[in-house]
């Protein structure tokens, strides 16, 4: 593990209005595990771009063992052994294994010889997967083995994977790192990119952490704490929310044998979900991306319609109304998805106000539009979540992922809801704009408001909520206070494995 | 090389300055076409432009101005409510022939009777007839989920043949000695879709076509109706959690777009043109499309598209009379505008930048 692989010197890489990697230097072994750790925005992504040929730096050199590396596009630093596995999959869901495979190819080999050789890998390093299986049906972790076994058959040196863990349970992180740990035994050194420090602690044999660009630290995860880690990424001192002790009010959302039908061929229909909701209360959610959390948020703002009484808000059937009529009563939701779903990216933060606030705020008389309230409204919103935007007549779509979530989650907050439902709150999102929602979201319960958190985020559910539920197949496991849970319990409500075969390395 | 950035917001500047700068980048490519055909392009482009408006004739032209933008303008404001929401209306010339067959029968049907209420009666019934012919589509669209484009397309073909059919057979004028064709309305006071003010052009059909372009404007920015068509195109699933019906918005959408096509054709036929006959609709169902982009879906945009279009209408005629200009360079010219016009328009959201030699 002495020798050096790929060597990086003085990277700097700056796009219009902001300095994305300034000198960034370190050295990644033969068969080291190497961490690269940082916040959103910290330069993580440019980083391994220009790794591997996405993207050009403006200065800087890079050596791979000893000689020039410059590659000018992923072709060829693909052909001196670097590989990718993304963190949103590139997988076609109507095609098979193989064939999602052979897309990626140069010169595909014919169909059985590339099955007989995905079976051959993928039995090597423990990642059982049947080659002529439809990606559709796969589960988060069985895609990413798609993921990791086109990389492999490349017979790689170097293998970077960006946040392989957020779509996995605990049970399929540990299968990956066993993987990993088998690679790096052989050779292949892999940077690994995250801001989850205690995976960091257990998989990486180095780590290097970015903060605005630069290099502000380096360290040997394993003697390290997490803390340390946390400090060093964000440059202060960490405020951590702070849940408050108050009594819980009456039941305010009760949802009793809740099934819908995906609206989409590849989601998943709910199927006899059952749970109670208090005054006061955070529930917290979660489960593996594609389970039915979509589909949960959409039967709860009201885009999905269901049987009547299948969801009551304080007693009153609301199941076959639809999003205003439940705005009406105190049902809020703000779905995951920021750009097209919570806000439409090309209109104004004033006109995005309107999007929901039209009932509560009433911000319509007879049919026409208020706009000088409706500003107003967006101008409360900036300033009580710290929006940082101009003015509220710039387009969604100018604002950060941050700064727009801060925006999407105040507009539901401020209009007072009785009943909140927030998917993936703090989704691509940086620590203090993540910090300052899951304040407001405990704030809100303090103040009486019931509030159903949906996040693929453990930590976030744990810090937050105070009882856990977790989808799995469109299905709700047994509601358990987060105090007495385990990680391996958790890990089993949110379906254990998924069905994937444990590796036998 | 070039690269195209899209911009973090759309510029105010280029969404205004693009029909300027694509009318003037149409003048010179306008201009280099007619010189490659052995004409004078200044001439030319004065002939087009400057005759229609202030030449020796304009007392004649300026009216027709009116005539030929109207049609244009209100079908168009009908259409750009549809395509703002993504509901893409293909068939106003169909609902166009309806309005007028419908508007006209019901005028035709009091005939020889002279009383004030025939005319508002045409009115409500060529807008009827427009919506009907829509609703053909929309209904479609809301219960099978089949695609309005080719529908409401189609159905033009459909109302070609119903055009025919009663110009050759129910409303026939009796007195026409076998010719084909209705009466002409033009001499029937009562259902006569006469000049406000005689020798302006400013007919009903004028009227209601301003009118149009200030409820379209007042819809779209003032009104949650507007907003929510607008919330469509823009992003679909943001309205439905906005609580959007979309069901209702194609009803809307498409019977609006319908029934001013239908208005366009009754005033049309009660007017300019007349009589219902064979080859009654002359395409404005179609260049009301072209209007409507040009005009960048936006209702004072589509009134100075709908003239501007008359204008080269007319100027091209003219150009075609005087010059001896081919109607095929005419089309081109008229095709250019919109080709300048829809490739400028990446301005508003992109700008242009060189890049070195890194083009990834």
């Amino acid at each position: 593990m002495t020798e050096t692989l790929l060597s990086i010197q003085g990277l700097t890489k700056a796009y219009p209005g902001v300095v994305a990697n300034d000198d960034v230097s370190f050295d990644i072994g033969v068969g080291e595990v190497h961490a690269l750790l940082g916040e959103n925005g910290a330069g993580k992504s440019t980083l391994v771009k220009m790794i591997y040929g996405l993207v050009k730096p403006d200065s800087g050199t890079m050596s791979l063992r000893g000689a020039g590396f410059a590659p000018p596009e992923p072709r060829s630093a693909r052909a001196d052994g670097i590989a990718m596995v993304f963190q949103h999959f590139s997988l076609f869901d109507a095609l098979n294994v193989a064939e999602n495979i052979a897309l990626g190819m140069e010169n595909p080999p014919p169909m059985r010889d590339l099955a007989r050789r995905i079976r051959e890998v993928s039995e090597t390093y423990g990642l059982p997967l049947d080659p002529f299986r439809v990606v559709g049906d796969l589960s988060a972790g069985e895609r990413q083995r798609v993921e990791i076994i086109r990389c492999l058959l490349q017979d790689p040196k170097l293998l970077i994977m960006d946040e392989p863990t957020s779509v996995l349970t605990p049970q399929e992180v540990d299968i990956l790192f066993q993987t990993l740990r088998k690679l790096s035994s052989e050779g292949t050194a892999i940077l690994y990119i995250s801001h989850k420090l205690e995976e960091i602690r257990s998989l990486c044999d180095t780590a290097t952490i970015l903060r605005l660009g630069r290099v502000v630290g380096t360290c040997v995860p394993r003697e390290t704490t997490a803390r340390d880690m946390a400090e060093m990424m964000v440059g202060t001192a960490l405020k951590t929310p702070e849940p408050r002790n108050h009594a819980l009010g009456e039941v305010a959302l009760d949802i009793t044998g809740l099934s819908v039908n995906s609206p989409s061929a590849f989601g998943t229909s709910l199927k006899n979900i059952h749970l109670t909701l208090q005054e006061g209360e955070v529930l917290g959610i979660g489960g593996v991306a594609g389970n039915g959390q979509d589909e949960l948020l959409a039967a709860l703002s009201g885009e999905l319609r269901t049987a009547s009484d299948a969801i009551k808000l304080h007693g009153q059937p609301v199941g076959h109304l639809g999003p205003n009529p439940r705005r009406k009563l105190g049902l809020l939701a703000a779905p995951e998805e920021r750009l097209g779903h919570a806000a439409a990216p090309d209109m104004s933060l004033t006109e995005n106000a309107l999007l929901t606030g039209s009932v509560r705020k009433r911000l319509e008389r007879s049919g026409f539009l208020k706009w000088a309230d409706t500003r107003a409204f967006a101008e409360k919103i900036i300033a009580a979540f710290d929006v940082r935007t101009p003015g509220p007549a710039n387009a969604a779509r100018s604002l950060s992922g941050g700064n727009l979530q801060k925006f999407v989650i105040g507009r539901e907050v401020l209009q007072d809801p009785s009943v909140l439902v927030v998917n993936q709150p703090t989704w691509g999102v940086d620590a203090s704009a993540a910090a300052a929602i899951r304040q407001a979201i405990l704030d809100l319960a303090a103040q009486g408001a019931a509030v159903l958190v949906i996040s693929q985020d453990l930590d976030e559910l744990m810090e937050i909520s105070g009882r856990f539920a977790a989808l799995n197949e469109g299905r709700l496991s047994d509601i358990r206070p987060t105090a007495d849970l385990s990680v391996d319990q958790i890990g089993l409500m949110m379906g254990g494995a998924h069905g994937m075969e444990v590796a036998h390395v | 090389m070039i690269r195209l950035e899209k911009r973090p917001q759309p510029s105010r500047f280029w969404s205004a300055a693009t029909p300027v700068v694509a009318v003037l980048a149409t003048m010179v490519a306008g201009g280099i076409l007619f010189a490659s055909l052995g004409k004078d392009p200044v001439a030319a482009i004065l002939t087009i432009f400057w005759e229609p408006l202030f030449g020796e004739f304009s007392f004649f032209y300026r009216p027709q101005l009116l005539i030929k933008g109207a049609p244009l303008i209100l079908i168009a404001i009908g259409l750009s409510l549809g395509f703002r929401a993504g509901i893409w209306n293909i068939g106003a010339e169909g609902q166009y022939i309806m309005g007028a067959v419908v508007g006209a029968g019901v005028g035709l049907a009091f005939y020889p009777l002279e009383a004030w209420y025939i005319f508002p009666l045409m009115i409500l019934a060529g807008a009827l007839g427009g919506w009907a012919w829509a609703m053909i589509p929309a209904l479609l669209k809301v219960r099978f989920g089949t695609n309005e484009i080719l529908v409401s397309l189609m159905l033009v073909y459909v109302a070609e043949q119903i055009l025919a059919s009663a110009a050759l057979g129910l409303l026939r004028n009796p007195e026409g000695f076998g010719f084909p064709g209705s009466r002409n309305l033009q001499q029937y006071a009562s259902a006569h879709n006469a000049e406000i003010i005689a020798g302006s052009g400013l007919h009903w059909g004028v009227l209601t076509a301003f009118i149009a372009v200030i409820f379209a404007y007042v819809l779209l920015n003032r009104h949650m109706l507007g907003y929510h068509i607008r919330l469509t195109g823009e992003a679909p699933r943001a309205a439905r959690f906005a609580g959007v019906n979309p069901a209702r918005l194609i009803l809307f959408c498409l019977g609006m777009s319908g029934a001013l096509a239908g208005l366009a054709g009754l005033f049309e036929v009660a007017g300019p043109a007349g009589q219902v006959t064979i080859d009654f609709n002359v395409g404005y169902g179609f260049t009301a499309i072209i209007v409507a982009f040009l005009g960048r879906l936006h209702p004072l945009g589509i009134l100075l598209a709908g003239f501007l279009m008359a204008l080269t209408y007319i100027g091209g005629e003219i150009a075609q009379s005087q010059l001896g200009l081919p109607a095929a360079a005419i089309q081109v010219f008229q095709g250019m505008l919109l080709f300048f016009l829809l490739a400028l328009d990446l301005l508003t959201n992109y700008r242009i930048r060189r890049t070195g030699r890194e083009a990834a």
